[in-house]
């Protein structure tokens, strides 16, 4: 732990990068017990007003206050980047720990899974999904996006697990006579969890990535706020070219410190990643 | 061996196509209602017109589709009419056909994402090989460093700051659109300055997120070539070290980064679906946006369905081509 300390401080990157995150997480979290959410329904103030003492984000040109506008909205997006990025992992260990391990046909039916999925554009499934739902929520939105992107963990995991298995030390367990669920739980899982917190933050980019994407389409959930739903209705209202500029690029600067706070501590893990095993993925 | 590759690909290949026809068949059934009737109801709701009309819309297009059929018959019409490139009409421009809208806007994508992605390319392993080389000034490493983070925000969102920056504080580029208002498309300077003069800001956006991307695999690849015997030979030999840098260095870590651009080429039309939206760009992308707000229907499936499928076959095509380009690549069958 100590050790795991003393390497994030270390490593610019890491440090940085977190440190944004936990930043985000914290005004997340803590944000919305300290404003009054009504602020941000439609008519609640005065519209179309530059940030001012009163209104230090200005308001939209719908009457919703963009400060608790961007306290609201950033806690739905974090939570859509995370339960994807989570569900998508969960799938991507289980997938890659039984392909590496198993291997033969199961192996194969997996590995042409993903690259099928590999090939067919996430963006046009979601599109179409989003199209015909009846009503878009955060949660289904999170699931719909991590059924999509669950195939660069399964990919990473499966070649970690391989390489891992070839060990001295699992085949002498193996040898020993240890029960498979031991061999993957107490030797192999262990040894994969800087590939799996690795591969969590890409996923979780990815997820992002593609969320803001469908929502600035006009593919978002239609009742919650979020940032991606927040430029929609930015550009659906020409806000740029009416000069608005506190109403999109505010939430574009949130989205953007998400964004590099997710690259840095990507970064920064690599790092680790390749320090502790020597791994070309 | 080789045949052995090609067939796993071309499975993989055919395997895709089949699940995007099956999915783009499937999805909107599974949704509950009459689509083709909620979504000309709505369309009536929308904009007023004639109920007649509609109607006889709808019985021509359930006729269509056999939508009074079994399900695998109606199955087996759609893969008829799909291998057979009739997409079926868009709604909201009722008499045009959902093909001839498509191949309207593929062209301006393909010009737009092809331009951009050459350009990045260029630009990205230049910066790449810089940002690796110990030799080059500091100057690099840090302006480096702002190109990758740049790379991290999606480009959409640079192109809405482009756009303010650009059309508002200082009005040198047009806001939106492919060409001049009114003017008609012809071979002459005029034409391409046109396009040119609209482009310009979409390329931008996609150039400077995309830029940071090659960079970052260059850098990798100097780095590793650095270490190759090659380059202690060429360094023993006493050579200038712009004469290393150019021809031993970069040459050799050249090659990954020439298959990403083949693998890059092939995600060309579903690149930057939201610049488009941002800019008004008369791609594919803004189309898909227009029938997403229009609720067109036919036009959302076969933009998707198209998108699938050229993917999918460009993806086949590179990894046939892969093994020829580059002989570091080694065909496994396990591994």
């Amino acid at each position: 732990m100590a050790r795991l300390l003393a390497f994030i401080l270390a490593n610019r990157a890491l440090s940085a990068g977190l440190a944004i995150l936990t930043a985000i997480c914290i005004v997340a979290v803590l944000g919305p017990l300290l404003v009054d959410t009504a602020l941000s329904r439609v008519g609640a103030v005065p519209p179309r007003l530059p940030p001012s003492q009163l209104y230090p984000f200005g308001t939209d040109g719908q009457g919703r206050e963009m400060f608790t506008v961007i306290i609201v909205a950033l806690p739905q997006t974090l939570k859509i980047g995370v339960t994807a990025g989570l569900i998508s992992l969960a799938i991507g260990v289980a997938l890659g720990l039984i392909a590496g391990f198993v291997g033969g046909l199961l192996d194969a039916v997996i590995r042409t899974a993903s690259d099928v999925m590999m090939t067919i554009p996430g963006i046009a499934v979601m599109v179409l999904i989003a199209a015909n739902v009846r009503e878009m929520t955060v949660t289904l939105m999170a699931v719909i996006i991590a059924s999509l992107s669950w195939m660069i963990a399964t990919r990473m995991i499966r070649a970690q697990t391989l390489s891992l298995r070839d060990r001295g030390y699992v085949q002498i367990a193996i040898l020993n006579g240890a029960s498979p669920l031991r061999l993957v739980f107490v030797e192999v899982l262990p040894n994969l969890m800087p590939f799996i917190a690795a591969s969590f933050v890409m996923t979780v980019s990815q997820a992002m990535l593609a969320t803001i994407g469908l929502e600035a389409l006009g593919l978002g959930p239609q009742n919650e706020l979020t940032l991606g739903v927040t430029i929609y209705w930015a550009q659906f209202y020409s806000a740029v070219v009416r000069g608005m500029w506190w109403w999109w690029a505010i939430p574009i600067g949130a989205l953007a410190l998400i964004f590099v706070g997710l690259m840095l501590t990507s970064i920064g893990m690599d790092g680790f990643v390749n320090k502790r095993i020597g791994v070309r993925s | 061996m080789y045949l052995d590759y090609i067939a796993r690909r071309f499975g993989v290949m055919l395997l895709v196509i089949f699940l995007a026809v099956s999915i783009n068949f499937l999805i909107p059934r599974l949704m509950p209602g009459d689509p083709v009737e909620a979504q000309l109801m709505q369309l009536l709701s929308q904009g007023g017109g004639n109920l007649g009309d509609i109607a006889a819309m709808v019985d021509s297009y359930r006729a269509r589709f056999g939508l009074d059929q079994p399900l695998w018959r109606q199955y087996f019409a759609y893969w008829e009419s799909v291998l057979t490139f009739d997409l079926g009409f868009s709604l909201a421009n009722y008499p045009e056909r959902v093909a001839s809208a498509i191949s309207g806007a593929l062209p301006w994508t393909l010009g737009l994402l092809g331009t951009a992605t050459l350009i990045s390319f260029v630009f990205g392993t230049l910066l790449g090989g810089l940002m690796g080389w110990p030799q080059a000034r500091r100057a690099w490493r840090i302006f480096g460093s702002g190109v990758l983070l740049l790379s991290s925000i999606p480009y959409f969102l640079i192109g809405m700051v482009l756009l303010y920056l650009f059309v508002i504080v200082w009005p040198v580029f047009p806001a939106g659109g492919g060409l001049p208002f009114g003017q008609t498309p012809g071979l002459n300077w005029q034409t391409v300055q046109g396009i040119a003069w609209h482009a310009a800001l979409p390329l931008a956006s996609i150039v400077l997120a995309e830029t940071g991307a090659w960079a970052i695999g260059m850098r990798g690849m100097i780095v590793s070539v650095l270490g190759e015997d090659h380059i202690t030979l060429a360094e023993a030999k006493g050579l200038r070290p712009g004469r290393i840098f150019n021809r031993y260095a970069m040459r050799s870590a050249m090659l990954p980064q020439v298959t990403r651009l083949a693998l890059a080429m092939a995600h060309i039309v579903s690149g930057a679906i939201l610049v488009e939206v941002i800019f008004s760009y008369p791609g594919v992308g803004f189309r898909l946006f227009q029938a997403i707000q229009a609720k067109d229907f036919f036009v959302i499936q076969g933009i998707v369905l198209m998108l699938t499928v050229t993917l999918a076959v460009a993806t086949f095509i590179l990894d046939l081509i892969y093994p020829l380009i580059d002989p570091r690549i080694t065909l496994r069958r396990k591994g």
